[in-house]
């Protein structure tokens, strides 16, 4: 498969006044043309810090401070801050978690559709763009587009506002979108909308799809490839089939564990303590305080991320010998 | 006078609407009314846990709020443990209202807006002492330690303020509170919610250990269909104020009847990539409460409905034993 987006040792760090905060702390990731990533893990696992650094958006004090992001061949990090605005939308679009802060609520819907198109496309004239706004609406099944267009946030629903922000991420026909958990505030009915959504404009845009996501209901629906983040480093990446079935690291397998499942009652399994601190992260495994299968060197060896017989990418010193459950 | 009834917990016809104004330079005139909780009854059993589900804006934590008293119910009756409580909230009688406040306790979504961020959790545990003088002064540590161990925290954290707190451990620390007066019912509305995925499984098992242990039931208000199947017993549906369907939860798990039901069932996605599912996609969202659809409540964006539900409200029926479903047509998914 042709690789479309890499990244490699990315390293974002925030530095705050209470230390630094190291979000990210060496991620490898890749996205292959016409592929559907899943990016897993719980808050503080640096799996929207890895998007944000993509287009080069971390916000302040964070920074990237080691690693390289290509696309398409491309060094993203050498770009400068006018090439980035081209790749930005064009290339490559992030929708963001919640869609009632990401969208101007002092704008109609059309100009903030139009703004972007008007942004790639320097020779189109304002009547033009909102028609395109109207299209891209339609797009995204909004009903009576020519009546939205006129509209502002604030009146439209929560799912009808997730579905802007998609248009608006697709307004300039990127080849990849990173949706950051873009069904977490949405209830479950307009959750299946905008997934089904979602599945079809990767059909019909031919579009590349990274889900950003603590859900695995989700990652288990909508993706072919995953990668598990625990507190900033990379715990697992697999097949997405392949890792519900036989997962390979102790931490994917206590969140398939622990999480309740609406077609069976099952004893679930208690990961025990708290996400770690990332100013003070654990030493060597950072999975360790809370791992049943933790041993002495856990905690003095950072585990490096191997290659198993059935083809995951896994950090943990004892894969070869544990034998995990999956789903 | 007081006998004790088989449920701990029955509703009747519970009605609550919010008035909503237009405010005018000198007048404010009724604008219109939000159907929030229309025609409820259900029942909780003693040691039951009771799922209540639904999307937001379909009235679940109002119910929760009105059982509590926290908001005062419009009409319909709430008997709690053979007492009538509307007469005893309406009676103004401070010392029964407490009593019956002692026996249904409240644990909320956010456990970082739920506790008082400048009193130690020691503080926390004993207001309810200070509150309902049921535990002499000298008892106060003690029971605080019992407190904490029962919810898995340790002694020393009593010393402490709640930012030093996980949200896990925060979410503990509430349902310490809630049991510091050894209530028989817990109104838990969404208490995972604001969890991350790890830590939830630690609340989910705490909840259903303390039912088996201390014989408690629960009101388990959520959307969270998943943590509705893994620790409840029964389950009532809701949508735009009503209750659609209800029945143990297994069965409306496994043969829900109504097509909201399905709807909501079918729409959660499961984590095993292996369970590939038809969808059903409902069109549109929850419609707003102030107007309500006429007929049945959920037609506008059913699949079945036929010109019979637009006109005609359909009952919540036993269709099968102890399984209720308000549609016209349930004997079809049978």
């Amino acid at each position: 498969m042709e690789t479309l987006l890499e990244i490699k040792g990315l390293k974002t760090y925030f530095f705050t006044e209470a230390g630094v905060v190291k979000a990210v702390d060496g991620v490898d990731f890749q996205v292959g043309k016409d592929e559907a990533v899943g990016l897993v893990g719980e808050s503080g696992s640096g799996k929207t810090v890895t998007g944000l650094s993509v287009f080069r958006i971390v916000p302040q004090p964070g920074k990237i401070i080691a690693g390289t992001i290509t696309y398409e061949g491309e060094d993203l990090l050498a770009k400068s801050d006018e090439e980035m605005r081209k790749i930005r939308g064009r290339k490559i679009s992030m929708t963001f978690q919640d869609p009632t802060t990401s969208l101007d609520p002092l704008y109609t819907v059309g100009d903030q559709l139009a703004e972007v198109i008007r942004e790639h496309q320097k020779n189109i004239s304002k009547k033009e763009a909102m028609e395109k706004a109207e299209k891209l609406l339609e797009m995204v099944r909004i009903s009576e587009p020519h009546l939205r267009v006129g509209e502002y946030p604030h009146e439209l629903s929560g799912g009808m506002k997730q579905r802007i922000a998609i248009a608006r991420a697709l307004a300039s026909g990127p080849s990849l979108l990173f949706a950051d958990e873009p069904t977490t505030n949405l209830d479950v009915t307009v959750q299946a909308q905008v997934l089904e959504l979602i599945k079809e404009l990767r059909e019909t845009q031919k579009m590349s799809l990274v889900m950003i996501t603590h859900d695995m209901g989700i990652v288990a629906e909508m993706t072919q490839r995953v990668e598990v983040l625990y507190a900033g480093m990379m715990a697992e990446v697999a097949e997405t089939h392949s890792l519900f079935k036989n997962p390979q690291h102790p931490y994917t397998e206590a969140l398939l564990q622990a999480v309740p499942r609406i077609d069976q009652r099952k004893t679930l399994r208690v990961i025990p303590g708290n996400i770690p601190n990332l100013i003070n992260p654990p030493s060597g495994c950072r999975f360790h305080p809370r791992c049943p299968y933790a041993k002495d060197i856990c905690s003095e060896k950072v585990p490096p991320l191997e290659l198993t017989d059935n083809g995951h990418l896994t950090a943990c010193h004892f894969w070869r010998s544990l034998s995990l459950t999956g789903t | 006078m007081e006998t004790s009834t088989q449920n701990l917990l029955e509703i009747k016809n519970l009605v609550k609407h919010f008035l909503i104004y237009n405010r005018g330079i000198l007048l404010k005139t009724k604008a219109g009314e939000v159907h929030a909780v229309d025609d409820v009854s259900i029942t909780i059993g003693r040691g039951e846990n009771l799922g209540l589900v639904g999307e937001s804006g379909c009235g679940k934590t109002t119910l929760g709020k009105t059982l509590m008293f926290l908001e005062e119910p419009d009409s319909g009756e709430i008997n709690y443990d053979g007492m009538d409580m509307v007469a005893a909230f309406g009676s103004k009688d401070e010392e029964k209202i407490r009593r019956l406040r002692r026996g249904i306790q409240m644990v909320f979504q956010n456990p970082y807006t739920s506790l008082d961020p400048r009193m130690t959790i020691y503080d926390i545990l004993c207001e309810p002492f200070i509150i309902h003088k049921h535990v002499p002064q000298k008892e106060w540590k003690e029971r605080v330690y019992d407190l904490l161990k029962m919810v898995n925290l340790e002694e020393y954290h009593a010393e402490r303020y709640p930012h030093e707190f996980s949200g896990g451990q925060r979410q503990r620390i509430a349902i310490a509170r809630a049991l510091a007066v050894d209530p028989k019912l817990i109104v838990a509305d969404e208490p995972v919610s604001s969890l991350d995925v790890s830590i939830r499984a630690q609340i989910l098992n705490l909840l259903t250990d303390l039912q088996e242990k201390k014989g408690l039931s629960y009101l388990y208000i959520s959307h969270d269909l998943s943590s509705v199947r893994q620790i409840t017993n029964r389950v009532a549906v809701m949508y735009l104020g009503k209750i659609v369907e209800t029945s143990k939860t297994d069965e409306v798990f496994t043969k829900p009847l109504n097509p909201y039901t399905q709807a909501l069932l079918s729409a959660i996605p499961i984590p095993d990539p292996e369970k590939n599912r038809t969808k059903i996609i409902l069109p549109g969202e929850v419609p707003s409460a102030t107007n309500p659809p006429p007929g049945c409540r959920f037609h506008p964006r059913c699949p079945y409905a036929t010109e019979l539900c637009s006109r005609e409200e359909p009952l919540l029926r036993e269709i099968t034993p102890a399984h209720f479903s308000a549609c016209h047509y349930s004997e079809k998914f049978l």
